[in-house]
């Protein structure tokens, strides 16, 4: 069984110019992009601001409608599920783990809310079960009576899991678990991500623009550019050896120990516009490998979810 | 609610205007029981009395009757109606802003076009309307008072819920499978309930004026009952002959309205998050500096930092951010300065040309020679003939450095000349062009009139290092300047940093918490920890072998790409707090070679060759 899958996914925002101009716009956000998360596996997805990875993260849990393309969550459609029945199919972990807890409101507060209104748990049930979850993700009892401002970083993090594990759902969408968190501490949180997942058999989706956060934690990696994903492939091979220039290009940026600054591209790095996206591969004004057939032909795209695969007419 | 009352205390006014209304709600509650006479009973024959005559206080009215009575009794109806309108209003109009806040739409769209026709209508009239429509008495004066106050409450109720609803506590609530009207009450209006205190506070007032008025006018209470209005009201007709009866009455509205609105003020600044964070404060335009006239030793570098200090003084406690600190920086050398957030990297780059925000930051001790002067203890003025000139900075966010309401050419344009008066119109468009030329913007013409928000986080880093070029520094502190960048555009400005230095022999501090960075841009690197110099040399000697422990922990830290196999490394535990660092070595409680000595001993540094430590026991075989 797959766990989430993704088909012919897209995502397009309408906006007008003004109040009297009636000059409809559509900026594309995600692009008719497909993939399948298979049961106990780790799928990452990478990509720089703009590629759309928050929006597509944001359908995948439904805070958000796509504009066309279907989301099967455990092979059923995510329009079946009951807002409470998704809550326990999938949960989501956000970038900022201070801003997704109500300031006003205790941690036991905040974290009891996905017991009592999922699970209909009372209150002894879900006091036994929220010291087991806290205890798994290295929270002390005494946290429960305090408010979000008293957390660190790392802490609010391991409270926005702990929130997530309660609901019971076996499918979590983290979206930048660890970039607000210092590199020193930054590994702390990503293995214990992996115990959970092999404790509790969860599938996860790591989102992030960090290559090497992803590659760490994921099986498989799909890098997106402007709304595309640009490249799939396991996450063993697809930065040894990329085969889509911009993965490529991504690789060659990450600023690694004893670099020098020939290796670096310096071209200019301005995305298209999203509004009057290109008629070719959306990478062509910044590839070294280009032809005039990336500048008019749609690049391919994975709709029959094959790994590796890669959206390049000349792939490296 | 203690703490609460000692904020408010804090502002006099504020406690001024408290104690004033106490007293009258005190004595208007205890009308009742006071030794004071009826306040209805008509006695013709003592009327028009002045105060202290026959035993009234205060005098009596037209009628004869007792004024300090009907005054205590009309307080305690007029406070009443007054506040029990803006409960009502409150109520009302918190429910319809935050109802059409939340769902938004076209249940928006309806709430908020009856609100707008409510307030289309000039208050007074709508008010006259609703009493003239259900006859005139004190209730409904009450009701049309708290009617026509609603869209104020609604209208600002709504904009706040509209931001609370787009938070992403509200999705997390949603994603835990709360219905959206429980989203409602349990999570959002916790959120608004300090709001609404603000908007209560600030209208009770008003509303006691408007109760007042209507009575005035004879729509509100109805004799013989008094209320201040009322008084006023009836006293009118003899305000020349007889001043005391309308005086009376006056005052005490004045002196209620007053009360309130000062203590109303003093509520809100402490209620309101921004004025908590200290935003109304404003800084000084120096860091405060208790060195006196510390002389740095002389030095034959660029600058010099010797022995700085720098605290920040919150409530009671001491926050040790940059603990006897000491550096130098030659020309045309590009130093690294690299530590975890709360390491005072920061915080030590600010210190250097004194923009520590003061209060609450303090330089305790230290000096920094710049040209044999020491810059921390230099007059505002000549302090900001070099800091912006010849020491410039560069910051994290370069959506807050630029101006968002002016165009990047104006912005140049105008840095350009504030320090080069001299310079003609042409000849600094001219310059300015070749700034944005030389940080690789290749056609400045296309950029000259757009503004900040239109452009993309790295052209708007390039149009800040563009500025900070603009006097020719000597140096440039660079805090963070591509940590919001993408990769492959953080690679692009590091590349223009390296190349500017080279071409300019300008001099750069860089601060960075990415060591990979540092090692690609750097020639020599500070590490700090927990507000300490902890090591200290050459990035090349450094990478190979690091003395202090941390050091060493921290490039493991830096992630290697395309070699699964190579797992990501952390150092276990936290840094200490910085209002509680310990006797001994700051990093020892996460260190795996530490010893008895680390947490009892303060370490010193240790030299050899060109590098320095602060350890007893460096790793790599250093010592």
């Amino acid at each position: 069984m797959n766990a989430l899958e993704a088909i012919n996914l897209s995502k397009t925002y309408s906006a007008t110019d003004g109040f009297f101009i009636k000059n409809k716009k559509n900026i594309r956000a995600v692009n008719d992009i497909s993939f399948t998360l298979k049961e106990n596996q780790t799928l990452g997805i990478v990509g720089e601001s703009g590629c759309g990875k928050s929006t597509l993260a944001r359908m995948l849990v439904g805070l958000l409608e796509p504009t066309s393309g279907t989301i099967n969550l455990q092979d059923k459609n995510i329009n079946q599920y009951q807002r409470q029945e998704l809550g326990r199919v999938i949960q989501y972990v956000f970038q900022d783990p201070l801003s997704s807890l109500n300031p006003r409101k205790t941690i036991y507060q905040s974290l009891a809310a996905p017991l009592k209104y999922l699970h209909q748990h009372d209150h002894t049930q879900i006091k036994e079960k929220m010291l087991s979850i806290m205890s798994e993700v290295g929270l002390k009892e005494e946290f429960l009576d305090r408010y979000p401002h008293e957390f660190s970083g790392g802490q609010a993090q391991r409270i926005g899991i702990a929130r997530a594990l309660l609901a019971d759902a076996k499918i979590l969408i983290l979206d930048e678990p660890v970039s607000a968190l210092d590199v020193s501490i930054q590994s702390q949180v990503l293995n214990l991500l992996n115990d959970l997942k092999r404790k509790f058999h969860l599938s996860f989706i790591v989102i992030s623009h960090d290559l090497a956060v992803v590659e760490n934690i994921s099986d498989e990696i799909a890098v997106m550019y402007f709304g595309d994903i640009v490249e799939h492939n396991s996450s063993q091979k697809i930065f040894q050896s990329p085969h889509h220039p911009y993965t490529e290009l991504l690789v060659g940026s990450v600023p690694t120990l004893n670099k020098q600054f020939a290796d670096i591209q310096t071209k200019h790095t301005e995305l298209p516009d999203p509004a009057n996206p290109p008629s070719g591969c959306s990478f062509y004004s910044r590839c070294n490998y280009r032809s005039d057939k990336c500048q008019n032909n749609k690049t391919p795209i994975n709709s029959a979810q094959k790994t590796p695969f890669v959206s390049c007419f000349h792939p490296l | 609610m203690i703490d609460f009352l000692k904020i408010v205390a804090k502002n006099r006014l504020a406690a001024f205007g408290g104690i004033l209304l106490l007293i009258i709600i005190t004595l208007s509650i205890l009308a009742p029981i006071l030794p004071l006479k009826e306040p209805n009973i008509t006695n013709t024959a003592d009327r028009f009395m002045v105060p202290f005559e026959g035993g009234h206080i205060l005098g009596t009215d037209h009628l004869g009757r007792d004024l300090l009575s009907r005054l205590l009794w009309g307080t305690q109806l007029s406070l009443a109606v007054g506040f029990a309108a803006a409960f009502i209003a409150a109520t009302f109009g918190s429910i319809l802003g935050a109802i059409a806040g939340f769902y938004g739409q076209k249940t928006d769209n309806i709430i908020m076009r009856f609100i707008d026709m409510l307030m289309a209508f000039p208050y007074i009239l709508l008010a006259l309307a609703i009493v003239a429509a259900l006859g005139p008495g004190l209730f409904n004066a009450l009701i049309a008072v708290a009617l026509v106050n609603i869209p104020f409450f609604a209208r600002n109720i709504r904009g706040v819920t509209v931001t609370l609803a787009n938070k992403e506590f509200i999705e997390a609530a949603r994603l835990s499978g709360m219905s959206n009207f429980r989203i409602l009450i349990v999570e959002i209006f916790p959120n608004l309930l300090p709001m609404i205190v603000i908007a209560m506070s600030t209208t009770v007032g008003w509303m006691i004026l408007e109760t007042a008025g209507l009575s005035f006018l004879g729509l509100g209470s109805q004799p013989p009952q008094a209320d201040l209005g009322s008084m006023l009201g009836e006293a009118r007709s003899a305000l020349i002959t007889n001043p005391h009866t309308s005086f009376v009455p006056g005052i005490m509205i004045f002196c209620i309205v007053m009360g309130i609105n000062l203590f109303g003020d003093g509520v809100r600044d402490a209620l309101d998050p921004r004025l908590k964070k200290g935003s109304l404060i404003r800084p000084l335009p120096q860091t405060i500096y208790e060195g006196g006239d510390t002389q740095p030793q002389p030095s034959t570098k660029l600058l010099s930092v010797q022995n700085l200090s720098t605290q920040f003084h919150v409530n009671q406690d001491i926050y040790q951010s940059s603990n006897d600190v000491s550096f130098e920086i030659q020309e045309g050398e590009c130093l690294g300065l690299i530590g975890e957030s709360g390491s005072g990297k920061s915080v030590t780059a600010l210190s250097i040309t004194s923009l520590v925000a003061s209060p609450p930051g303090v330089i305790k001790k230290g000096s920094v020679n710049y040209k044999n002067q020491n810059l921390l203890a230099l007059p505002y003025e000549e302090l900001r003939s070099i800091r912006g000139n010849k020491i410039s900075y560069i910051f994290q966010d370069p959506l807050t450095t630029l101006h968002p309401l002016h165009t990047i050419g104006d912005q140049l344009l105008e840095a350009l000349q504030a320090h080069d008066s001299e310079l003609s119109a042409s000849e600094s468009i001219s310059k300015s062009k070749e700034l944005l030329k030389s940080v690789q913007i290749p056609n400045p013409d296309n950029l000259w009139d757009v503004y900040p928000h239109q452009l993309s986080g790295g052209m708007r880093q390039r149009v800040c290092i563009a500025m900070a070029l603009i006097n020719d520094p000597e140096l440039i502190i660079a805090d963070e300047p591509t940590t919001a960048l993408d990769v492959t555009v953080q690679a692009q400005i590091l590349n223009i940093l390296n190349s500017l230095r080279k071409e300019r022999k300008l001099s750069i501090l860089f601060i960075s918490h990415d060591f990979g960075v540092i090692s690609q841009l750097c020639d020599r690197v500070i590490v700090m920890y927990a507000g300490s110099i902890v090591e200290e040399g050459p990035v090349k000697n450094i990478m190979q072998q690091a003395a202090h422990p941390y050091t060493s922990e921290l490039i493991k830290c830096v992630p290697q790409l395309g070699n699964k196999e190579h797992a990501l490394y952390s150092i276990p535990g936290n840094p200490p707090s910085l209002n509680q660092l310990p006797e001994g070595c700051a990093f020892a409680n996460r260190c795996k070679y530490k010893q008895d000595q680390c947490l009892k001993e303060s370490v010193p540094v240790s030299s050899k060759d060109n590098r320095s430590y602060k350890c007893f026991y460096p790793v790599g075989g250093v010592a």
